[in-house]
């Protein structure tokens, strides 16, 4: 289940580069410390490019993502954000600051009884639309919500 | 570098609230030190929570995270006395990795 589910974040959706890759043997299962990282969605520089380095070219709108985040953030370097999907079985949830430097903050993965959830302190360097992305059943949901900024959180 | 890690777990209804505190200083890069220079990128990349032993989340992060990172997860399927065990691996190689108990 963990080969199948990275498999189609890496093929890009594709699921003739998931069966292939499968059969060359080229995603393994052993993971622990050679933990992949998925260095082409990092380092886009757009939202959009990052968006399609994590194969979620194509999002749906939903209000079933819920993104709780101050309107007005005063200090850039820990903007607190707390996502919960509510779209049946969400499997992934992916965090991008579109007007960051490189706009992907994180992703996370969700298995064997693990809520849909995450919590966590970023950094924006300037007032910035924050989007959401859950996928579930091979398709990516999308919601937003802007959080303006009073001091970048990005330089020194 | 990497300073203690902090996690708590504590059952709230039908699922486990984690908390992880991580001591990092996940630096952008973007930041000059004292001397001018930029400070090299120094982040936590991979992230694994594990209950009694099985992964049950995976978190690829960025050095978009704030500094000394604090994660809130929730976990079903758990019950008081399971095992999570939170680990994390950054861009230099380090790591380290916590035990908790659910209260």
């Amino acid at each position: 289940m963990d080969v199948t589910r990275r498999g189609v974040l890496r093929g890009a959706g594709a699921t003739g580069v998931l069966a292939a890759a499968l059969a060359t043997g080229l995603l393994k299962p052993e993971r622990a410390l050679a933990a992949s990282w998925n260095k082409a969605a990092f380092d886009a520089k757009s939202a959009l490019d990052a968006l399609k380095s994590i194969g979620a070219g194509n999002t749906l709108e939903s209000s079933e993502i819920v993104i709780e985040a101050p309107q007005i953030a005063e200090n850039g370097a820990v903007v607190p954000i707390e996502i919960t999907s509510k779209v049946a079985g969400t499997k992934s949830i992916a965090v991008l600051i579109e007007k960051n430097p490189f706009p992907l903050a994180g992703q996370f993965h969700f298995m064997d009884g693990a809520l849909p959830f995450v919590k966590v302190n970023v950094k924006m360097g300037e007032s910035s639309i924050v989007r959401v992305v859950a996928e579930a059943g091979g398709k990516y949901y999308t919601a937003t919500k802007e959080v303006k900024v009073t001091i970048g959180g990005c330089g020194g | 570098m990497a300073g203690p890690m902090k996690a708590r777990a504590k059952m709230q209804g039908s699922y486990a609230d984690v908390r992880v505190l991580m001591n990092h200083p996940m630096e952008t890069g973007q930041r000059k030190g004292s001397d001018g220079k930029p400070v090299p990128k120094h982040f936590i990349q991979n992230l694994t929570v594990k209950l009694n032993g099985k992964t049950v989340i995976e978190g690829e992060i960025s050095q978009a995270v704030s500094r000394n990172p604090v994660f809130t997860f929730r976990v079903g399927g758990a019950k008081a006395g399971d095992k999570v065990e939170i680990s994390w691996l950054d861009n230099k190689g380090e790591t380290n990795t916590t035990e908790t108990a659910i209260a």
